[in-house]
């Protein structure tokens, strides 16, 4: 019986229809595509695209050079070198990420003490020679004041569930 | 037109050929039109299968897609290969193209509108539709390279295989309208849409459409260029227009099973509406022509419907359907309509 059925349901190409039904509900359904550059998916505030060093409002730059962004990094791509400052506090000399060896894990911005690092929502960068994509730390404090704006907001909008 | 061009006074030979001429340039012209616009309705139609939208940007809403493609391809570099055989190698292209172009001399548009009234235009379009796989055994050989010999050699024993069952198929359809000539075969079917052959002839429709599809190596059945496998096949080889030539053979070949399948089997030109009280008048100003495009069309649709529903067949898998699935049922349903005609089972054999 069972083989019969199974002669049949081939002979007559019963599953093939099914498969063709099911293939052209998708043919008349809604089509999911973004065109984008025209149109873009909603993005979380949580997002982690390109990095920026933050200031405080007072236009101190917040990084203390604890280096812990550098320690837990894994895949090595943040150097940092510190030293004394006139006024006395740390600061860093050099604040080095190679954005060709980072994967966009969020770990240095979890792990600052200061809130200093972080990721902004922007993806949508190139370099266009060689250099252009490891981020020292006037760009990165650079890309801190331009989007300084959306990074408090994103912030104050996640700290309810920290 | 015809009126006109005999108003010039030429001598009748010269005429003739004038106005055979003109004829053919007006089949060719819209062919060549549909196999571009084919090829973005194909693009377009797999992509809303895959819920995208396709190409979008080249002219308004991706219309002028396919005027972009033909350019390129046409100022492409031909390559030929430093082991290939030079003159089987150009030639091959062309016979691939040529029959698929040649077949549609035969194919009657309306009760009037035709090139050649054959009467033994079936034999020829089985003949050239067969024919075009010289183009490709032949590229394959020429290339002189192993993944287009191996294309080529599937695809010799994948369409010699097929061409047998359509062929039956096809002695099913001259069994039934008593004629070779695809004219006299639509007219064999009046009567309404109960009356076209597809019903008395139903599985030899499917097998003639299966072994289409075969034919024009088109999924599930494109073993002859599986990309997964022999990256190509035969076209593997070929550059610019070479390819080109091959990929319009392809499409052109999918209208013209399209549109055969639509003769011979969904009654060509005639209305779906015939023999209807009221539907049949209400339509009775639609063009015969328009009956037998949209027929065609649903067919060129069905290619795509398939393309991008089944995966490729296995070799083998494809050498036992051919062989010992479709043959058997062609043979079978031969002797049953054999009966049915001796008999005069109405309504279609009365």
């Amino acid at each position: 019986m069972n083989t019969l059925g199974r002669f049949i349901k081939s002979l007559f190409l019963l599953e093939l229809l099914r498969g063709m039904r099911l293939t052209g509900r998708y043919l008349i359904g809604k089509k999911i595509t973004i065109i984008y550059p025209d149109e873009k998916t909603p993005q979380s505030n949580r997002f982690r695209g390109q990095h920026a060093l933050r200031r405080y409002p007072n236009g101190e730059e917040r990084c203390i050079a604890c280096k812990l962004c550098e320690a837990v990094c894994p895949a090595l791509a943040i150097t940092i070198e510190s030293e004394e400052r006139e006024d006395g506090s740390r600061r860093t000399t050099r604040y080095d990420i190679d954005l060709t060896k980072c994967i966009f894990c969020g770990f240095c911005e979890e792990s600052c003490p200061v809130d200093s690092i972080v990721e902004t929502r922007n993806f949508e960068y190139h370099g266009e020679k060689r250099g252009d994509l490891l981020m020292t730390k006037e760009k990165l404090l650079a890309l801190g004041d331009k989007y300084e704006q959306e990074i408090a907001a994103d912030r104050a909008e996640d700290a309810a569930f920290r | 037109m015809i009126e006109f061009i005999s108003s010039w006074g030429l001598p009748a030979g010269l005429e003739t050929l004038i106005i055979i001429l003109v004829k053919i340039i007006a089949i060719l012209v819209p062919l060549l039109i549909a196999v571009a616009y084919y090829t973005f309705a194909e693009r377009k139609i797999l992509n809303y299968f895959h819920c995208r939208v396709g190409p979008l940007h080249v002219g308004p809403r991706g219309w002028l897609t396919p005027i972009a493609d033909a350019i390129k391809m046409m100022f492409k570099e031909i390559i030929i290969p430093s082991g290939a055989n030079r003159t089987l190698f150009l030639l091959s292209p062309i016979l691939a193209f040529g029959p698929a172009i040649a077949a549609w001399a035969v194919i009657p548009f309306d009760a009037e509108l035709y090139l050649a009234d054959t009467n033994a235009a079936l034999l020829y379009v089985l003949a050239l539709t067969s024919f075009s796989v010289y183009g490709i055994i032949l590229a394959g050989w020429a290339s002189n390279s192993k993944y287009p010999f191996l294309g080529a050699m599937r695809s010799a024993a994948q369409v010699v295989s097929y061409e047998l069952a359509m062929g039956f198929a096809l002695v099913g359809v001259i069994m039934a309208a008593h004629s070779l000539n695809l004219r006299e075969i639509v007219n064999a079917q009046q009567g309404g849409f109960w009356m076209w052959f597809w019903l008395p002839l139903l599985p030899l429709f499917v097998i003639y459409f299966i072994s289409g599809l075969a034919e024009t190596n088109r999924p599930p059945f494109d073993l002859a260029e599986g990309e997964s496998e022999i990256v190509a096949g035969y076209q593997v080889e070929y550059s610019g227009f070479g390819f080109g030539l091959f990929f319009m053979a392809e499409y052109a070949n999918m209208i013209l099973i399209s549109m055969l399948t639509a003769l011979m089997f969904l009654g060509g030109w005639l209305s779906p509406f015939e023999g209807i009280p009221n539907l049949e008048e209400w339509f009775a100003w639609v063009p015969g022509t328009v009956w037998l495009l949209l027929k065609t069309a649903f067919f060129m649709l069905l290619f795509l419907w398939v393309r991008a529903t089944f995966p490729r067949y296995r070799y083998d898998q494809l050498m036992r359907l051919g062989w010992k699935i479709l043959i058997p049922i062609t043979i079978a349903w031969l002797i049953i309509l054999g009966g049915a005609i001796v008999a005069g089972l109405g309504p279609w054999f009365d």
